[in-house]
């Protein structure tokens, strides 16, 4: 009975600040690529248009739901709900933190630590180019169909690429279950944390793994499927409303997931770069109250009227934060284990949406020859090697 | 880990054969990939090397016989026998082939490796100790001669058999894939070792048993042609070159009869009275229907198809006296039909030329007047077909009407007898063709006789006589194998 | 009826009605869609007998891997007519009558020497990580078939290059 209500809790937890962050990955994403092109971006909505993301919601949830008559009713319908449904699946092996003890409860971070994890995953997200597939031939329309039938070869080639690069962290930690994947990362060697990416030597590996998931993603570069100057909105355009911000958040959910999956394979999971005695335990609280003071420093050369009273509101709250990590790490041991575990899980993940969005800002889209050529003719091949020198190495070593 | 985990150098002297020949047919592509436009028919005496030396190194682990990868797969005499037997199918197939493919200005080294491939494939199924064994090798033996079938793309009836062959023969194996699974889940085994063990202690329900052991066989009988499974057949082979219809009429046939003799003799063995019935029934209709159909043929290819399928009728009643010398009676005849129906097929290869235009029966009129080389080959050879006495065929009636009397199986030898005088009529009105009447259009431009075909002519003609003069040759062999090492 | 049980029917009807679309929907998209629900089926019953690894390849390879180059093909060639022509018209009662009487058949041998549809399945999962045991049956006892697939692979392959292969007009 416990157990349950622990999963339950955990269960509304994550869905809670999953979905929390799917919506404001979206934010990130818009003020991001604005600076980048030099502009300011959401605005108007709260300070910082930062409840944009909340009005988009209403915006979507009241628009019409149109169904048009030519398309496949059930498929049409179905699509949608099977893409989100897909990408919020696979967040439920990823494990976010290491085993905690809080009010005497003793619980792993994460929600199912199960031995096939990221044959799990692996499995999910092959499944998940059904709902694009489907919404693109349901719809009826050539845009559409064409869209799903790019992102179904783009998605089948670059799956093969995408799990023989994970396969080399595997073998590395000979184990499937993700947990104990990251728990082999742990330490570090010489003071180099001992990551697959650094010690297990798996940069290569790590890169392969990166450039297959933008593809397994739909982002750009490998945006093919939706290409909107070729495709007008390629597998979605016939949807409207919810519906389409279906397939928005799956995007954004199967961006986290990889984000994810690179960090628990890669870069050692929740498991800090600085060793424990060089302080690993307030760094968190320390970037804090570094980034409370620049907001209190931008208070006050406020640019806009309006930062004179957001700028600090937003550095008390962060500075808060960070006096919690600051109790974690000398107060209560047991909290400072969970929550640096969780700082570090989501600074790595974060920084590699980061990525992902900052190559959004930069990249042009690739030519579909290109795209599929580069799949069979460099990354299928460079993953087989990496798995084949990761595998002698091995070898040798054991 | 378990210790004995690395195969020994005896398991590897054992698998000789097979690995020469991978080896030597990825050898092929690869070669194929750097000769570029060059003249590909060094590619095919590449091959018929390859075969040579896995002939020699099958010949070789007979010596030192035994099981090798966990019982994965046994060299006995009969193994040795067949493997010995569908190498020698290759090599007369490539001998045939290298010609027509020049003509058709389709020779390279694609063809080749496929024809080893599915060589590879035959020989596993002659030494598989295993039914995943068996089924990988039908699987590799049965996908190169679909490619084979379809291999002049640009000719409609090639890609017709091809399609119709890949089609029904995917879903026969999929009935003997579903008979293993069967088997497995009643006897936890795919060894036929020990699914032999298993099925004698009575435990497992023999209604059950015998389901999987009918799916099995459904899929088997396809291979073979045997009725009512052998619709295929006439369509495949009248549809492919030529050559590969000799290809596909013998050495995938010998291997899956190899296979069924196998499984039914080892692992159904104490279930034969459920299968020896069935077999009976399959062997009449399979020779009655072959008989009667080809005597409706007009064309020379079809007519052959259908006579294969009567002679594999002839060897599933040697199948069906389920005896030692019934085995032995199985293995003579399919040697001496090997080469009796290459060698037909050679001919046929020789008088279709290019694009197959002369392939119907009334084509070789007068071809005694014109041609006597080629007349007399075909004649021996259809001799032999018929079953006259001095050539290999004759023995291999013989014995297999003999093995049937043995077994007390005195209506199907006598049905079988009648039949061999039906087929009489079909196979000497060729012969009347030949010799009685006067030269027609397709006579007179007569193609030389290409020297690897003149060759194939010879070998299987002289081996045919050889065998009905000396039948011992072979016979003693068949006879000491006879035993299946279990 | 136990959870074991229920899963167990369930996963099978899943499996055997998806086998059922297969064949009879005329939609070719229809019929991907419920062959790919057949094999949802069969891996759910892999997972209920603690086959973990089994379930996962066979969803990754058949349904993620194999399906969607089918349901590619499928969408790309368009069938909107082959769906209306009457398929194997004169032979469907002919072919009805004989796949009724083989089931009969198989279900009156089977009926004689099993329970047909038990009220309660028990099923043993399998002790020992799933993956642990088929790489180590795998890699051992089924090392020599394991390699010779590749065989296999490597002749459809070469035939599929052949066939797709660019004409020689």
């Amino acid at each position: 009975m416990e157990f349950i209500i622990i999963t339950l809790v955990k269960t509304g937890l994550v869905a809670f600040i999953l979905l929390t962050t799917l919506a404001y990955l979206q934010w990130v994403e818009r003020k991001v690529i604005a600076h980048v092109q030099a502009r300011v971006g959401p605005y108007r909505v709260g300070p910082h248009g930062l409840l944009q993301p909340l009005a988009d919601v209403v915006k979507l949830m009241t628009k019409e739901d149109l169904i048009p008559d030519h398309v496949n009713k059930v498929f049409y319908v179905l699509a949608p709900f099977l893409a989100v449904f897909l990408a919020l699946l696979s967040i439920s092996v990823i494990p976010f933190g290491p085993a905690v003890e809080i009010f005497g409860i003793k619980t792993n971070l994460g929600l199912a630590d199960i031995n096939i994890g990221i044959l799990l995953i692996l499995a999910v997200s092959s499944l998940g180019v059904y709902g694009i597939a489907l919404a693109g031939w349901a719809s009826n329309n050539k845009y559409s169909l064409m869209g799903g039938l790019r992102s179904a070869a783009q998605m089948v080639s670059y799956e093969l690429p995408m799990a023989l690069a994970i396969a080399a962290p595997l073998i590395l930690s000979n184990s499937l279950n993700l947990r104990e994947i990251v728990d082999t990362q742990a330490g570090n060697w010489y003071g180099i944390p001992n990551w697959n990416i650094f010690t297990g030597g798996q940069i290569f590996g790590f890169f392969l793994f990166m450039i297959a998931a933008f593809a397994e993603t739909n982002r750009i570069p490998f945006d093919l499927p939706e290409a909107e100057n070729e495709l007008v909105a390629g597998f979605h355009v016939e949807y409207s409303s919810m519906k389409f911000a279906g397939f928005f958040m799956a995007e954004y959910a199967n961006m986290i997931t990889v984000c994810s999956v690179a960090t628990v394979l890669f870069l050692g999971g929740w498991h800090s770069p600085i060793p424990s005695q060089a302080g690993s335990g307030v760094f968190a609280a320390l970037v804090h109250f570094a980034a409370a003071g620049m907001l209190f420093f931008h208070a006050m050369h406020a640019a806009r009227p309006f930062d004179k009273i957001t700028f600090p509101v937003f550095g008390v709250v962060i500075s808060g934060i960070g006096a919690i990590f600051l109790a974690g790490a000398f107060v209560w041991p047991a909290l400072g284990a969970a929550i640096n575990g969780l700082f570090w899980y989501g600074a790595k993940t974060f920084i590699l949406l980061f990525v992902f969005i900052w190559i959004r800002a930069t990249l042009p889209r690739f030519r579909y020859d290109q795209l599929m050529r580069f799949a069979w003719l460099f990354m299928f091949p460079a993953a087989l090697l990496n798995m084949l020198i990761t595998a002698f190495f091995v070898a040798l070593k054991g | 880990m378990p210790a004995n985990f690395m195969p020994s150098a005896a398991e590897y002297f054992r698998f000789a054969p097979e690995i020469i020949l991978t080896i030597v047919g990825t050898l092929v592509m690869i070669l194929e990939a750097m000769t570029g436009d060059r003249d590909k028919s060094s590619l095919g005496y590449v091959s018929l090397l390859g075969l040579a030396a896995a002939m020699a190194a099958a010949v070789a682990a007979n010596n030192d016989p035994g099981l090798a990868f966990q019982s994965m797969i046994i060299v006995d005499g009969f193994a040795t026998f067949f493997r010995v037997l569908v190498l020698g199918v290759g090599m007369l197939t490539i001998l045939v082939s290298t010609n027509y493919l020049s003509e058709a200005k389709a020779n390279s080294g694609d063809f080749y490796a496929l024809i080893l491939f599915s060589v590879v494939g035959q020989s596993l199924m002659a030494c598989a100790n295993e039914l995943i064994m068996i089924f990988i090798g039908i699987e590799i033996s049965s996908i190169a001669s679909y490619i084979l079938a379809g291999y002049l793309r640009d000719d409609r009836r090639n890609n017709e058999s091809a399609l119709k062959y890949f089609l029904m023969g995917s879903f026969a194996t999929a009935f003997l894939l579903y008979g293993v699974a069967w088997i497995y889940g009643l006897t936890g085994s795919t060894n036929l070792g020990e699914i032999r063990t298993v099925l004698s202690h009575g435990t497992a329900p023999t209604a059950m048993v015998g389901i999987s052991a009918a799916l099995m066989l459904v899929g088997l009988a396809f291979k073979v042609s045997a009725a009512p499974f052998q619709v295929w057949a006439p369509d495949v082979y009248q549809g492919s070159s030529a050559p590969i219809s000799a290809f596909m009429s013998a050495g995938p046939k010998a291997a899956a009869f190899a296979v069924m003799v196998r499984v039914f003799y080892t692992s159904f063995d104490s279930i034969s009275n459920q299968w020896e019935p069935v077999f009976w029934i399959m062997s009449l209709a399979t020779m009655v229907i072959g008989n009667f159909a080809a005597l409706q043929q007009r064309n020379i290819k079809r007519m052959l198809a259908y006579s294969s399928i009567a002679h594999a009728g002839y060897v599933m009643v040697a199948v069906t006296s389920h005896s030692a010398v019934g085995t032995a009676a199985v293995m003579f005849y399919l040697a001496s039909y090997c080469l009796m129906n290459i060698g037909a097929f050679a001919v046929v290869t020789w008088m279709a030329r290019d694009g197959e235009k002369f392939v119907e029966v009334d084509d070789f009129s007068g071809l005694a007047q014109k041609q006597p080389f080629v007349t007399a080959i075909l004649t021996v050879l259809i001799l032999s077909l018929v079953g006259v006495p001095l050539t290999g065929g004759f023995f291999g009636k013989f014995l297999v009407f003999k093995a049937a009397i043995d077994s007390h199986l005195m209506w199907l030898a006598i049905l079988g007898l009648l039949n061999s005088a039906v087929a009489a009529y079909y196979y000497l009105r060729v012969l009347v063709v030949m010799y009685f009447r006067e030269p027609g259009a397709s006579t007179v431009n007569l193609p030389p006789v290409a020297g690897t075909l003149r060759v194939a002519m010879l070998v299987t003609t002289l081996g045919t006589i050889a065998l009905g003069i000396f039948p011992g040759l072979i016979l003693g062999f068949a006879t000491q194998s006879s035993t299946l090492g279990k | 009826m136990s959870g074991d049980t229920f899963f167990f029917y369930a996963f099978s009807a899943l499996a055997l009605l998806g086998g059922l679309g297969t064949v009879l929907l005329r939609n070719a998209v229809h019929c991907a869609l419920a062959l790919m629900t057949s094999l949802l089926g069969v891996a759910g019953l892999y997972l209920l007998q603690g086959a973990e690894f089994l379930f996962a390849v066979q969803i990754v390879l058949y349904i993620g891997g194999i399906m969607v180059l089918f349901l590619f093909v499928i969408m790309l060639v368009n069938l909107d007519q082959a769906s209306k022509l009457q398929q194997f018209g004169r032979q469907t009662p002919i072919a009805l009558v004989v796949a009724l009487a083989a089931v009969a058949a198989i279900f009156s041998m089977l009926s004689k020497s099993a329970v047909l549809l038990p009220a309660s399945v028990s099923l043993t999962p399998l002790t020992g990580g799933n993956t642990e045991t088929v790489a180590n049956v795998l890699f051992t006892d089924y090392l020599l078939p394991f390699e010779l697939v590749s065989i296999l692979l490597l002749v459809a392959v070469v035939g599929s290059v052949m066939m797709a292969g660019k004409r020689t007009e």
